[in-house]
C-alpha cells in the first residue's frame, strides 16, 4: 500500500512547553490509524498538525516535516486553505453551523467556489447518503442543523467534510460526546469510509480503537511510544508502557 | 458567634436589600406615573391659553372652530367666513393686536375701562366679527356667541404639522415635525454609525493584533465617558461650520450635523457590543469553517457575522436608542426649527431638545407644560419599543 502521510522528526512547542517530541510516523492509504494515549499526551495536537489547524494557536513553533502525498505541508508558500480543503476534519464536539442542514453540507463547496446548483445538490445528497443521514433528514433539509440530535449532528459534520471530497479525514474523538447507539453508527460509518478515504482517528476508547482501526499509535507525554498493526498492539505490544496502558494500569 | 445575633444580622441584611429594591421600584413607578399623569392631562385641556374667550356675531353660523382654523384666522391666512363653512362675510378681528384699527385710546377710556362695552358694540354691529380677549376685558354679558373649542385630541396632536406652543390666542400643538426631526436625525446617525461601527468591530475582533486591540478598546470605551455637552461643543465648533462650507448652506446647524454628532456618540456602544458578539463566536465554528478550506475572510463573512448578527443588531439598536434620547448635543447643533424636515441640510428640532429648551419657560400646569410632558411620554414609548426589540432580538439568538 502507498504511503499517504510521512511524518518525520516532528517537534511542536507551545511557547516553552514541548508538546510533541520527535514524532516519526507513516500513514498508509485507505487505512484507519487510531491514536491512543492518556489525556494531554499530544494525540489531538498531532492530528491538528496534519491539516495545520495548530496555526490558529498563538506562540506555536513547529519543526520537522509532514509529507502529504510527497508534498511538505510545512514548506513556505503552501496554500493552507487548499490543504484544509484536501484534508477534512471532524471535531470532538459536533459543531454544525447555525444554518440549514443543506447549507451545512454545501458550505465547503460554496466557499471553494462551486456555483453549479445541481452539482451541489447531488453532492449534498451523496454525502448525506454516505453518512446514513439521508433517510432521516431528506424531508427537511431546510431545517436548522441545530435541531438535530447530537449523533445526527456529528454525522452531519462528517457529511460536511465528505462533500468536498477530501483525500484524508481526521477525526478528533468524534464519538466522545455521543451515546452508545450514535457511537455505533459512526463506527459503522468509519468502516464504510475506509474503502475510500485515509482516516486518522483520535480516541480515548480503546475498544473503539480495536474495533475500527488497522494501525494503532500509542502516544505518551508528547512521545510516540509505539506504532503497529492494531491486532499486535492489543495482543502483543513491544513496549511495557503500551502494555500497561492498554491493560488499564494507568491513563 | 451567638446564633441569635447571627440570625438577627442576616435578617437585617435581607431587609436592607429588600428596602433598596423597593425604593428603586417605587421611584421608577412614581416617575412613570408622574410623566403620564402630567402628560395625559393635556387631552382634558383646550388649546386656548388659560382665560381667553373667543366670540362671534350672533348671526354667524360658525359656532365651532378647531385650533388650526383659529390659528389660520388670527394669522389672516383665512379672511372669509365662507372658508370655515359660514356665510360669505369678511372676517374682522378684534383683539389686542388689532384694536387700534378700530378704536383710539380715548374711545377705550382710562385703563381700557370702556373696552368691554366696545367689544359688545363691535360684536353687535359687525356681522363678520370675531373677538378674542382675556376674561378680564370681556363684558360680563357678551352680546355675541362664544366659539366652542374642542379639547386637544391625540390624533390632532400627533399629526399636526406646526409646533407653535406660544402662539396667540391658541397654541398650535402639532408634534409631527418633532417626531420626524427626531427620526431624521436618528436615521442619519444610523446610516453613519452602522457601517463605521460594524467595520471597526470586525477590525478589532478579527484583524487587530492583541496589543493594538488592548489599546483601541479602552480608547473607544472612553468615548462614551465624554459628557454630551462636550460633543455638542465639538459639533458646534467643528462640524457645523464644516457643513456650512462644504454644502454652501446658509446655516450649518442642520439635521446632518445632529446625525454626525449622534453617530459619534453611538459608536462606542455599537462597537463594544458588536465586538463582544463577534468575539464570542465559538472557536468550534471557526475551526469547522477553516477545516473545510474556507479562507479567514470567508469564515468571517459566512460564519462569524451571521452568528453574531443578533448581537450586532442589539448593539446598533442600543446605540441608536441612546441617540434618540440624547438632548444636549443635539440641541446645540441641529438649529431647532420646529418645521417639517425635508432635507438633511435643514435645521430640525427633536423631541428631547424641545423639552429641554422649552420646559424652563412654561407656566406650570398650562397647556404648553402638559404638551411637553406628552412629548416625554412619546419619547418614553419610542425608547420602550427599542428596548423591547433588543430583548426580542437577543431571545432570537437563544432560540436558534
Amino acid at each position: 500500500m502507498a504511503k499517504k502521510v510521512e511524518v518525520s522528526n516532528l517537534n511542536l512547542r507551545y511557547g516553552d512547553f514541548h508538546a510533541l517530541k520527535n514524532i516519526n510516523l507513516s500513514i498508509e492509504e485507505r487505512s484507519v490509524t487510531a491514536l491512543i494515549g492518556p489525556s494531554g499526551c499530544g494525540k489531538s495536537t498531532f492530528i491538528r498538525c496534519l491539516n495545520r489547524m495548530n496555526d490558529l494557536v498563538d506562540h506555536v513553533t513547529i519543526d520537522g516535516s509532514v509529507l502529504l502525498e510527497g508534498e511538505d505541508i510545512y514548506r513556505k508558500g503552501i496554500d493552507i486553505d487548499n490543504l484544509r480543503y484536501r484534508v477534512g476534519m471532524v471535531f470532538q464536539k459536533p459543531n454544525p453551523f447555525p444554518k440549514s442542514i443543506f447549507e451545512n453540507v454545501a458550505y465547503g463547496l460554496r466557499v471553494n467556489g462551486v456555483k453549479d446548483k445541481s452539482f451541489i445538490e447531488n453532492k449534498v445528497r451523496e454525502s448525506l447518503v454516505k453518512t446514513a443521514l439521508w433517510d432521516e433528514v431528506k424531508d427537511d433539509l431546510k431545517k436548522s442543523a441545530i435541531d438535530l440530535s447530537g449523533g445526527q449532528q456529528q454525522r452531519l459534520c462528517i457529511a460536511r467534510s465528505l462533500a468536498v471530497e477530501p483525500t484524508m479525514l481526521l477525526m478528533d474523538e468524534p464519538t466522545s460526546a455521543l451515546d452508545p447507539i450514535s457511537t455505533a453508527k459512526i463506527e459503522d460509518l468509519i468502516f464504510e469510509l475506509k474503502k475510500q478515504y485515509t482516516i486518522v482517528i483520535v480516541t480515548h476508547n480503546m475498544q473503539q480503537a480495536a474495533r475500527v482501526s488497522d494501525v494503532t499509535a500509542f502516544f505518551y507525554i508528547g512521545e510516540l511510544i509505539e506504532t503497529d498493526t492494531t491486532s499486535k498492539i492489543f495482543t502483543n505490544p513491544k513496549q511495557e508502557k503500551t502494555q500497561n496502558y492498554i491493560t488499564g494500569r494507568f491513563g | 458567634m451567638n446564633k441569635v445575633v447571627r440570625k438577627y444580622i442576616e435578617n437585617s441584611v435581607v431587609s436592607v436589600l429588600f428596602t433598596s429594591s423597593l425604593v428603586t421600584t417605587i421611584t421608577v413607578i412614581f416617575i412613570t406615573f408622574f410623566l403620564f399623569y402630567e402628560g395625559m392631562g393635556l387631552f382634558r385641556e383646550k388649546p386656548l391659553e388659560a382665560d381667553f374667550i373667543i366670540a362671534v356675531n350672533k348671526s354667524n353660523t360658525v359656532k365651532k372652530l378647531d385650533n388650526q382654523q383659529i390659528g389660520a384666522v388670527f394669522n389672516q391666512d383665512i379672511t372669509n367666513w365662507k372658508e370655515l363653512g359660514g356665510d360669505s362675510l369678511p372676517i374682522e378681528i378684534l383683539s389686542l393686536y388689532t384694536i387700534e384699527n378700530y378704536y383710539s385710546e380715548e374711545d377705550l377710556g382710562e385703563d381700557f375701562s370702556l373696552l368691554p362695552q366696545k367689544i359688545n358694540e363691535f360684536l353687535e354691529q359687525t356681522p363678520g366679527a370675531i373677538v378674542c380677549f382675556t376674561k378680564a376685558f370681556m363684558p360680563e354679558k357678551i352680546h355675541g356667541d362664544e366659539i366652542h373649542i374642542d379639547n386637544i385630541e391625540l390624533l390632532q396632536f400627533l399629526k399636526g404639522k406646526s409646533w407653535l406652543p406660544t402662539s396667540q390666542p391658541v397654541a398650535q400643538l402639532g408634534i409631527l415635525p418633532l417626531i420626524l426631526g427626531t427620526l431624521w436625525v436618528s436615521l442619519g446617525a444610523i446610516l453613519i454609525a452602522l457601517p463605521l461601527g460594524v467595520a471597526s468591530a470586525i477590525y478589532m475582533a478579527e484583524v487587530a493584533k492583541p496589543k493594538l486591540r488592548n489599546l483601541l478598546k479602552p480608547v473607544i470605551e472612553l468615548l462614551s465617558g465624554i459628557p454630551s455637552v462636550v460633543y455638542g461643543f465639538f459639533g458646534l465648533i467643528i462640524i457645523v461650520p464644516f457643513i456650512q462650507q462644504l454644502f454652501n448652506v446658509p446655516v450649518g446647524e442642520t439635521a446632518l450635523a445632529g446625525s454626525i454628532v449622534l453617530a459619534i456618540m453611538a459608536l462606542p456602544t455599537i462597537i463594544t457590543i458588536s465586538e463582544d458578539a463577534i468575539r464570542t463566536t465559538p472557536l468550534a465554528l471557526r475551526e469547522a469553517s477553516l477545516a473545510l478550506g474556507a479562507t479567514r475572510w470567508q469564515t468571517v463573512l459566512r460564519v462569524v457575522i451571521p452568528y453574531s448578527k443578533s448581537g450586532i443588531s442589539a448593539g446598533i439598536i442600543l446605540g441608536i436608542g441612546r441617540a434618540i434620547g440624547e438632548t444636549m448635543a443635539v440641541l446645540m447643533v441641529t438649529g431647532n426649527a420646529g418645521t417639517m424636515p425635508t432635507s438633511f441640510l435643514q435645521p430640525v428640532r427633536t423631541i428631547p431638545a424641545t423639552i429641554a429648551a422649552e420646559l424652563g419657560e412654561v407656566p406650570m400646569g398650562g397647556v404648553h407644560y402638559k404638551a411637553l410632558f406628552m412629548l416625554g411620554i412619546i419619547l418614553f414609548l419610542i425608547n420602550m419599543i427599542i428596548n423591547i426589540s433588543v430583548e426580542y432580538i437577543k431571545k432570537g439568538r437563544v432560540g436558534r
